[in-house]
Formats: C-alpha cells, sequence, structure tokens
C-alpha cells in the first residue's frame, strides 16, 4: 500500500505502523467509571468495541519510520482505496468536546 | 568455450536460421553427461537439438516426462540447476539461458532418469486418484509415520534444496515511473514506445534476456519489413530516451496496492558465479502511475491419453524451437489443433525439412482458407478428428488418430497440439479481479484489472499481431496521458491479417491410457470426474481435493481445461462453472531475493554504545538486549565459569563501587506548559507534584489496566521533565506518548522526544561511589547537595556539562551519571581511572539482575504484560485521585480477585540445588497438574548475600503464606526443589545503604 502523509507525500506502507480504529472517543469520566456504573460499560466499549465495516473506515496509523505523526486514513477496508489522510492531532482538535456531546444526547 | 570454424552439428539443430551464435559452441552437462549449444540457447532447447527428449518424472506416477512448452509455464521441464552450495531446484530449463559450463541434474527419479523404480507407482495408480493424500492412507494411523508419508516423501520429492548457506548476494531494490510497462512483445514495446514519446518515465520489463515477445518466435512482418527488423528500431528508440529504463531478464510477479509492483530481476542467472560486488538476483518494488499489463498469453494443451509422452508439445513451442534456437523438436510431426494458429508451426516445420506427417483438426468444419494450406505444405487434412492413443513410453512411436470416417495408426515422434490460447492476465486478479469467460474467444478475459492497470494485446485477449500493436500503441499513450503528459496519436504500425479462429476442446474422446490435465502435478480427466462424483461442486474444492493447479507452475497449462472439464461433466456453461483466480508471485521467487542483504549479521541492525569498545576492552561478554549490544559479564584473567565473574562484580559493588553501562535505558525528554500534566495522565503516580531537581519511580499502565512499563524520571525544571523507559519497551513508550499527545490530548502544551541515542549514561553504584564521583565531578556530592533522588546538572572533566541522578537499582549507595554521547567512552574511562584504588570494576546485565532480585526490584520476567500493579505489589503507587491510562480498567473483578498470582520472595532450602525461572509452585506432596498451579518462578540468582538461591515469583496467595515451603518443580530441568517463602527484598530491606 501507498499512504500519503500530509507532511512527508506519499510514502510505502513500510513506513507505518497500524492501530485501528480512529472512531473511538476515550471517556473522560475516570472518577465515575466503577465496575457496575454506566459510565464504566463505556469504557469497556472504548477499549474493546470495535467496528469491522466491510467498506469505509476511518483508521489510526502512525508515520513511525518518517514524521512520527499519528494520522486518521480513511479507507476501504475491502479494496484497500484510501479517500483521506489526515493529521490526527488537527483531527482531534477538530473534535467536539465530550461535555458538548452529552449535553447533546 | 571454444571458438570452431566448423562446430560438430547436433542432431536436431536445423541447419540455418535462429537467434543463437552458431559461431560459439559451450559446453554444458545434463545428469553428469556434457553436451554442446549455443549463446542464445536455453537449457531446453541445448537439450532438444541434442536429441534429449526425456527431462524428468513426473510427481506421482514417476511417468517420463519431455518439455511441454518454450517458457515460463513449463510443468515437465523442472532441473536442478547449478551444484553444491547454489544449487536451485524446480528451475525450469525453458527458461533458464546457457551458459558455459551450466550444470543441470533432472529431479524426481530414483535411481535414474531412464529407470526409475518408482514409476512403479503407475501399477498403484487406483490408489493414488484424486484425494489420495486425504483418504487412502488415513488407516491404520500407525502406518501413516512409519510408512506412507516417508514413502511418499521420497517418490514425490521435487528437487532438494541446497545444504549449505548461499554463497552469493542479493539485493533489494525501489523505482519509481509514470508508466510501467509489463511484457517486451509486440504491444509491450508499442506501449512502451508511446509512452516514451509524450516524455514520460517510463519503465519496460520482460522475463526474457532478449526483448520481442512473439516476435522471436514466429515469421511476422511489421511495416513491410521483418517483425524483428522493427523489434530492433523499437529497442533502440527506448534505449535512447532519457527517461526509459529498460529491465531485461526482469518478472513482475506481483501486483500489490496502489500502484505497487513486486519484480525480479536475474541480474547474474545466466553465469556460473556472478562477478564481484554483484548480485545474483535483485527484488524490485515498482511504483507506477499507470501500468499496461502486456504479458501475452499461454497455449493450452488437448487433454487426450497419453498426451503427457515426451514429444508430446504445444504447437506453438515447437514453432518456438524451430524459429528462435534453430532446433527440430521431431523429425516426423502431427498437429492435433482446435484453431488456425498452429499453421504457423506446420509451416515453420515444414521450412526446416520436417515432416508434417498430418493435421488433426478437432473442428468438425474447419475453415477451407487452413484446409488449403495445410494441403500445400502436403500433410494429410483431418477435419472433426482427434487423437486417441500415443504408442511409446519415453519417446513417441505413433499415434492413433480417429475421425467419424475411419481410424488410423500414424508414425510420428512429435505431436504439436493446440487448444488454443488463454490471456496471461494473472496479474489482473492479484489485487481481487475476478477473469470473465468469453464464449467468442474461447477464453477468459481480464475482468475488473487493480485501479491504474490496463490490458494490452494477448493479454486482454486480441490474439493477433495487429491486435497487439493496435491496442499496446493507444493503451501506452493513453497511460501517460492518465500520469500527466501530453501526445499525440499515433497510427499503429501495419501488420499482416492473420486468422486467430479457434474453437474449444476441453477432452478429447477417451482411450486407453491416462489423459492429463494438470502434467506437473499428475492430474488426469479421470480425477476431475471423481472429484465430481464425490460432490466437490466449486471449481476450488475441485481443485484441492484434486491438487490441480497447486505446484509449482500454480496451473499455467492446466487451470481453464480444468474448468471446462468440470462444466462439461454437469452439462453447464463455463461463466456458471466458476473462474480461476492467481495470487503471487505469477512464478516461484527464490528466498534469497526475497531476504535480500537480511541474513547473518545483517538480518538486523547492530547497535552498539558509546563506551562498547571500552567495555570490550575491560573483557566484556556482549549478549544482544532489545536492540542493543550489552554487557553480561566481565572476564578477568583466571576465571574459567561466567558465574565466576558476576560474583565477582556483585561482591566489587556491594564492597567498594561498580560501573554499569545502562546508556540503553530509554530516555525522552519532555517539556511544556503541560509536562507535568501530561505526566499525570501517563503514569499511575503524580509527577506534577515531584520538585525540580529531584527524581521519582514511575509506573505505567495500558488503557486495559495491566502494567506497561516503569522507570525514574526526573524534574530538570518547571517545564522539563526526562523519563526513563525499560530498554525493551523505549520505542513503544514513545509511541505511546505521541499518541497520548497527539489522539488522545491534543490539547496539552507539550512536546517528547527520545534523546535515548544522545545521552550516555552510567550507573556508579557500592559504598564508595560518592567518594568515586567527587573526583571525576565538579559540584559537591555530599549527602547534603545530592540526596536520596536528587537529579541535577553537573560538570564534568573538560567542562563538558553532564548529568547526575541519585538512584539505585543495586540497593547500594548509587548514582547514574549522563553525559552527551560523544563523551559516553570518556567519561567511562574517567570513571575507571578516579576510581582505580577505590577498587572499581565493570559489571554487566547478569550482576545487575542478581541485585536487583536480592533488592526485590520487579523486571522483564514480572513486568511480561500480564501483571497488575497490584500483582506486583505496587498498589501504593496507584493514585485515586486523578485520571490516568489504565486507571478505569484496573478495577476490573478480574484484576482485583485475591487469588490473583502475586509477586513474592522464595529461597532454596538447599544451597545446592538450582532454581531456574520457569518452574512452578506447587503445596508439598500435590500432584503436577493444572489445578494444583500455584503460579511461578519468574527470577532466579546465587546470592552470596543469602547464601543461596534466591528469587521472585507470581503466586496464588503468596504474600499471606510468607514464612511457608512449598515446591519449584521444573519438569523441563527435572527438578522438584523445596523452597521458603519470603517477602520480596533479601538485601537491607530498610534502604539505609541507599539513603547513607
Ligand atoms: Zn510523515
Amino acid at each position: 500500500m501507498r499512504i500519503t502523509c500530509p507532511h512527508c507525500g506519499e510514502r510505502g506502507n513500510e513506513e507505518f505502523a497500524y492501530l485501528g480504529d480512529a472512531t473511538v472517543r476515550r471517556p473522560d469520566d475516570a472518577g465515575a467509571a466503577r465496575p457496575g456504573a454506566p459510565e464504566f460499560e463505556r469504557w469497556m466499549d472504548y477499549v474493546y468495541l470495535r467496528d469491522n465495516p466491510a467498506g469505509r473506515h476511518r483508521e489510526l496509523w502512525q508515520h513511525v519510520h518518517g514524521c512520527r505523526a499519528w494520522l486518521v486514513v480513511t479507507r476501504d477496508i475491502s479494496t484497500h482505496a484510501i479517500f483521506s489522510v489526515e493529521d490526527a492531532r488537527a483531527a482531534a482538535l477538530a473534535r467536539p468536546s465530550l461535555v458538548a456531546r452529552d449535553a447533546a444526547s | 568455450m571454444t571458438r570452431s570454424e566448423t562446430p560438430s552439428p547436433l542432431p536436431f539443430r536445423l541447419p540455418a536460421g535462429g537467434l543463437i551464435d552458431r559461431s560459439t559452441e559451450i559446453r554444458f552437462s545434463f545428469d553428469g553427461r556434457s553436451y554442446a549449444g549455443h549463446p542464445g540457447d536455453t537449457l531446453a532447447s541445448a537439450l532438444l537439438a541434442n536429441g534429449v527428449r526425456l527431462v524428468g518424472r513426473s510427481f506421482k506416477y514417476h511417468r517420463p516426462r519431455g518439455l511441454l512448452s518454450a517458457g515460463p509455464e513449463e510443468p515437465n521441464g523442472l532441473v536442478e540447476l547449478r551444484a553444491g552450495a547454489r544449487r536451485e531446484p524446480n528451475t525450469r530449463a525453458t527458461v533458464a539461458e546457457l551458459y558455459d559450463g551450466l550444470e543441470a541434474t533432472s529431479q524426481n527419479r530414483w535411481p535414474s532418469l531412464r529407470f526409475d523404480l518408482m514409476s512403479l507407482n503407475q501399477l498403484a495408480a487406483p490408489i493414488l486418484s484424486a484425494g489420495f493424500y486425504y483418504k487412502t492412507f488415513m488407516w491404520p494411523a500407525a502406518l501413516w509415520e512409519k510408512l506412507y508419508e516417508p514413502m511418499i516423501r521420497r517418490a514425490a520429492g521435487l528437487g532438494r534444496a541446497a545444504e549449505a548457506p548461499d554463497p552469493d548476494r542479493y539485493e533489494k531494490a525501489t523505482a519509481h515511473c509514470d508508466v510501467l510497462v509489463v511484457g517486451g512483445g509486440p504491444a509491450g514495446l508499442a506501449a512502451a514506445l508511446a509512452a516514451a514519446r509524450t516524455g514520460a518515465r517510463v519503465i519496460l520489463a520482460d522475463e526474457d534476456f532478449r526483448l520481442g515477445g512473439r516476435l522471436l518466435a514466429e515469421a511476422q512482418t511489421i511495416d513491410g519489413r521483418p517483425a524483428l527488423e522493427w523489434a530492433a528500431l523499437a529497442e533502440a528508440e527506448l534505449e535512447a530516451a532519457p527517461e526509459v529504463r529498460i529491465f531485461r531478464r526482469t518478472t513482475v510477479f506481483g501486483a500489490y496496492d496502489h500502484g505497487a509492483y513486486g519484480a525480479v530481476e536475474r541480474v547474474n542467472d545466466h553465469v556460473a558465479t556472478p562477478p564481484a560486488y554483484e548480485p545474483r538476483q535483485r527484488l524490485w518494488r515498482f511504483v507506477a502511475e499507470r501500468c499496461v499489463l502486456a504479458a501475452g498469453a499461454i497455449e493450452r494443451p488437448l487433454v487426450f491419453p497419453g498426451n503427457d509422452r515426451p514429444g508430446v508439445m504445444l504447437a506453438g513451442a515447437v514453432r518456438t524451437y524451430a524459429h528462435r534456437y534453430g532446433v527440430a523438436a521431431g523429425r516426423e510431426a502431427v498437429v492435433f489443433s482446435t484453431g488456425d494458429d498452429a499453421l504457423r508451426t506446420a509451416r515453420e516445420l515444414a521450412a526446416g525439412g520436417v515432416t508434417v506427417a498430418a493435421w488433426v483438426d478437432a473442428r468438425r468444419e474447419p475453415p477451407d482458407a487452413l484446409r488449403e494450406a495445410v494441403q500445400e505444405l502436403g500433410a494429410p487434412f483431418y477435419p472433426d478428428g482427434a487423437i486417441t492413443a500415443v504408442h511409446g513410453r519415453t519417446s513417441i512411436q505413433a499415434v492413433d488418430i480417429r475421425t467419424p470416417l475411419f481410424q488410423t495408426t500414424l508414425e510420428c515422434d512429435l505431436v504439436a497440439m493446440s487448444g488454443g490460447w488463454s490471456p496471461t492476465l494473472h496479474l489482473t486478479s492479484h489485487l481481487g479481479g475476478r477473469p470473465v469467460w468469453d464464449e467468442a474467444l474461447g477464453a477468459y478475459r481480464p475482468g475488473a484489472p487493480p485501479p491504474g492497470m490496463s490490458v494490452a494485446g494477448a493479454a486482454a485477449g486480441g490474439m493477433t499481431l495487429r491486435e497487439c500493436l493496435a491496442t499496446g500503441g493507444r493503451l501506452g499513450l493513453e497511460a501517460a496521458r492518465a500520469a500527466g503528459f501530453e501526445g499525440t496519436d499515433a497510427p499503429p504500425p501495419v501488420a499482416w491479417p492473420e486468422s486467430a479462429a479457434a474453437a474449444t476442446l476441453w477432452r478429447g474422446p477417451t482411450g486407453k491410457g491416462k489423459a492429463f490435465v494438470d502434467f506437473q502435478n499428475d492430474v488426469t480427466d479421470a480425477d476431475l470426474e471423481l472429484a465430481e462424483r464425490e460432490g466437490y461442486r466449486s471449481v476450488e474444492h475441485a481443485k484441492r481435493y484434486t491438487t490441480l493447479g497447486m505446484a509449482t507452475d500454480q496451473g499455467k497449462t492446466s487451470g481453464v481445461n480444468a474448468v471446462g472439464i468440470l462444466a462439461g461433466l454437469r452439462g453447464q456453461g463455463m461463466a456458471e462453472t466458476g473462474t480461476t483466480t492467481f495470487r503471487p508471485p505469477y512464478t516461484p521467487v527464490s528466498f534469497g531475493a526475497m531476504g535480500g542483504h537480511h541474513r547473518g549479521k545483517e538480518f538486523r541492525p547492530t547497535r552498539r554504545t558509546a563506551a562498547h569498545a571500552w567495555a570490550a576492552e575491560q573483557g566484556a561478554s556482549f549478549v544482544e538486549s532489545g536492540v542493543w549490544l550489552r554487557a553480561e559479564w566481565f572476564t578477568r584473567p583466571g576465571e574459567t565459569d561466567w558465574m565466576q565473574s558476576c560474583a565477582r562484580e556483585v561482591a566489587t559493588v556491594r564492597g567498594a563501587v561498580g560501573i554499569c553501562d545502562v546508556s540503553t535505558l530509554g530516555k525522552i525528554d519532555i517539556q511544556g506548559p503541560d509536562a507535568a500534566a501530561l505526566l499525570d495522565r501517563l503514569y499511575t503516580g503524580t509527577f506534577s507534584t515531584l520538585p525540580v531537581g529531584r527524581a521519582r519511580y514511575g509506573l505505567m499502565l495500558r488503557e486495559d489496566g495491566f502494567v506497561f512499563d516503569d522507570g525514574t524520571t526526573a524534574r530538570l525544571g518547571a517545564e522539563h521533565y526526562l523519563m526513563t523507559t525499560t530498554t525493551a519497551n523505549a520505542g513503544k513508550v514513545m509511541q505511546h506518548i505521541e499518541f497520548a499527545l497527539q489522539w488522545l490530548w491534543p490539547e496539552l502544551d507539550a512536546q517528547a522526544v527520545s534523546v535515548t541515542e544522545q545521552w550516555a549514561q552510567f550507573a556508579v553504584a557500592g559504598p564508595r561511589s560518592r567518594e568515586l564521583l567527587a573526583r571525576v565531578v565538579a559540584e559537591d556530592v555530599s549527602n547534603e547537595a545530592v540526596p536520596f533522588m536528587a537529579a541535577l546538572p553537573v560538570t564534568l572533566p573538560g567542562g563538558v556539562r553532564g548529568r547526575l541522578f541519585r538512584i539505585s537499582f543495586s540497593g547500594e549507595l548509587a548514582y547514574e551519571i549522563g553525559a552527551p554521547s560523544s563523551y559516553g567512552e570518556a567519561l567511562a574511562r574517567a570513571l575507571m581511572e578516579a576510581g582505580r584504588d577505590l577498587g572499581v570494576a565493570p559489571y554487566g546485565l547478569e550482576a545487575l539482575n542478581v541485585m536487583r532480585i536480592e533488592k526485590g526490584h520487579v523486571a522483564g520476567g514480572e513486568l511480561n504484560g500480564q501483571t497488575t500493579a497490584r500483582d506486583l505489589g505496587l498498589q501504593k503507587m496507584v493514585s485515586t485521585k486523578k485520571d490516568f491510562i489504565g486507571r478505569v480498567m484496573a478495577q476490573r473483578p478480574a484484576l482485583v480477585a485475591p487469588d490473583r498470582p502475586a509477586l513474592v520472595g522464595w529461597k532454596s532450602a538447599d544451597p545446592s540445588v538450582r532454581v531456574s525461572a520457569g518452574a512452578h509452585f506447587l503445596d508439598v506432596g500435590a500432584a503436577a497438574s493444572m489445578e494444583n498451579d500455584l503460579g511461578y518462578v519468574t527470577a532466579a540468582a546465587w546470592s552470596a548475600h543469602a547464601g543461596g538461591w534466591i528469587g521472585l515469583g507470581l503466586m496464588k496467595h503468596g504474600p499471606e503464606r510468607i514464612g511457608e515451603t512449598v515446591r519449584a518443580w521444573d519438569a523441563v530441568r527435572g527438578r522438584d526443589t523445596p523452597v521458603t517463602l519470603c517477602a520480596p527484598c533479601f538485601y537491607d530491606p530498610q534502604g539505609e545503604r541507599l539513603r547513607g
């Protein structure tokens, strides 16, 4: 595979490390998340539950043998077609805050 | 090499013609016998020229086999090439370029090729039919190991690998281009020319040692002159184009994602020994914007009884041997064909003086023009006919021909068969594209090729030279345009019209004898029938059951015929029956090429610390530790055993002062206003409260709650920390921090950078360590100025700025002192010099390990990814007042269960009996069973201080059973030793020495 790092350009996949699902979000209520509490279930999901869609997916990769940036790669898992590669920090900063999300739900 | 005016004529070499250098004779050997050939020959053409027909024995039945083809699809002509350490099994003689001194040996025969005892397998044929591997030998089980498997393995040996290390070198390289053209025949040359004329960067790769493809193998005319002249002009133009690279002897074997292609260049397979500094083979990765696949087509055999006898060959191969190599594959030939293409073969044979004894056409009504052309050659023409038997074993004597009107037996020594041509579309299906059946073409066409790939010429089903030239030129230009270049359309070169009309015939009439579909794996039409009868409906299942297509040729000549036969058995069409896809590699790739330089010492980089040379001078024995080489111990004169050296080093540290290179521990520099907040979230403990100038032990969890790593982290300034990690996890912790900073908490204003290689660091440990440091460091190092866990900048000899940390892993008064790496070796020497009269000595990993066990510090054996902070007795280091990675999951009930194995110390009751890590704890009198297992020993050492074998372990309820005696049961070493449980600290439990 060839991945186009937004900082370094197109490189072979041997320069990158794969982590996985970029759609999960670490909760920020560790203090309340005791076993048995609903908050705890959300942590279990964050640590263990992953979608594995046969199609388009957002994934975390790191350009370990390059600029070390974490990247969000939007990729079709069946065909390996890559639709976009974003800098993960920029994508993370653009996320809505967890407080706002909780208020909306 | 000998030059002679009149080379001795070879029995089957035609008097003239061929692309061989007849003025030069070269010698080669096959099965120990010497033969002559010419430059330009392949091993196969030279063997045929010498009249050698029998080249191998078949896999299962050990039937005598001759050459079937003249190309990479060859299933029969597999030989061991070269000898000794350079021996390479399963080499196809049809693509092995002949060189002076070439040695080849036939395979799969015992004791000799001509007299093969294993051919008795033919008598056992009923039990070797489809699925024999799966059912015949299943009972009785005892016979399988002792009898059947050794027998089958011996009988089936497909060549022997070399038994000595390969003396040659292999390389790997990458090349980028706008247009990759795979195949250097007419379509590929036309594509490369069209793309090159736009200025695009073009790579043209062909597996042959000479460009031209089919133009080398048959008489053709392009633009009114011999086609080879056109090819030579094209080659010259491409050679002169600055942005074009031509790779000869290079097989593009795989298509991968996003325009990456794997290729192997046989740089020096055509010489006995590669020249100095040159590799034998080079593995290429071509990265291409666009690719034009012009890989040609492979001819299909016909399935009829005896179709595997030496002398039954593909018609296209027969004319290749005649036209390209000047070799007559026989003296009297019968053509058996389903199409018009074989006419070229008949003409080529006739021109070379070979008798065409008959043309047997499987079609009921072949074209009249063909009949007339054949009759012009003086050959009888039999429409609606078939060959029903082949007489002869190691060569052909005659064939039986049957038509609806009559039956005859005809003497001949060569059968040129053609069942039509299948596009070489392998690369189009490597990324999942499924070939589609084209009824009019009588073949599978490429389905959806990978993005960026187009298919030209015969590989796309355009079998005539006209189509090859036209589609090649058009697709080459289109590919260049798609890559951003401009060019003008040009009319294709002119070639004569020709007929590629062909019908399909998947099996001829059955008769006496076996009709082979897969020659290499000995699969017959009857095997396919059996598979069908036994319910293997899917093509993929039937192939696996019969092993069709699963040999080294991957079914290049058999796959389509097999689908055709299965379709016939079911009364279905080809499209309903299935298709056949391919995986890389297209042809076998050697392990040498795959490994490249990465073997032996170069398997991975060797990393040495800054003071490596100093350690070597001190007698260090080195060991790989993570990615580094570290000293295990330092042998002094008179020491004969590593345990002696280790014990002396421990005694030096406990009694005086020792030096240990700890530069390999990971060091991460963390700075910024939020550096403290970041560390609070990475560690279980709190680092924001750490005063500047102090260090603290830190424990890191994974998000699933298990311990990840540990180390000492110092605060060098209000917004500046220096973290240390274990040697093994240095890279992983760095990645973990980057993940936290960039993805989990991007709002944190902090930066982290690895400085492991920028700083050399040494532990200086022992009661006299302060005395030693005072002689090296400019600043005051008294207990008041540098208390326990202090961290401060210091001045080293020469004014070099260093760092001093008062931390102890050994339990003694100890420090770690750091210097920029370029001063690392000088610092080690300065410490040794300054400590000479104090009795200083270097110590290695073994002594370090003994002392950490005596002190009860956890390390690799305990930080194994399966332990929690609680398991290790470190629960007091886990904050409950803040969020940190792993906090929530560490509370899971199973992770806090009271019967989890927990850290405990142990001491052997009998000092003379050794205990090793890995031994299991069992109660006295308990049977060694899973139910009775209490845990295991994680670390063990001989302790002079404790006067015996001591160690650490993880044991259920261990901390509650201190003082009790259990057993350390070691099934691997056959030991069963009573041990007494104790607190995991054997040395100075109050910590008075390290604070002194
Ligand atoms: Zn990058």
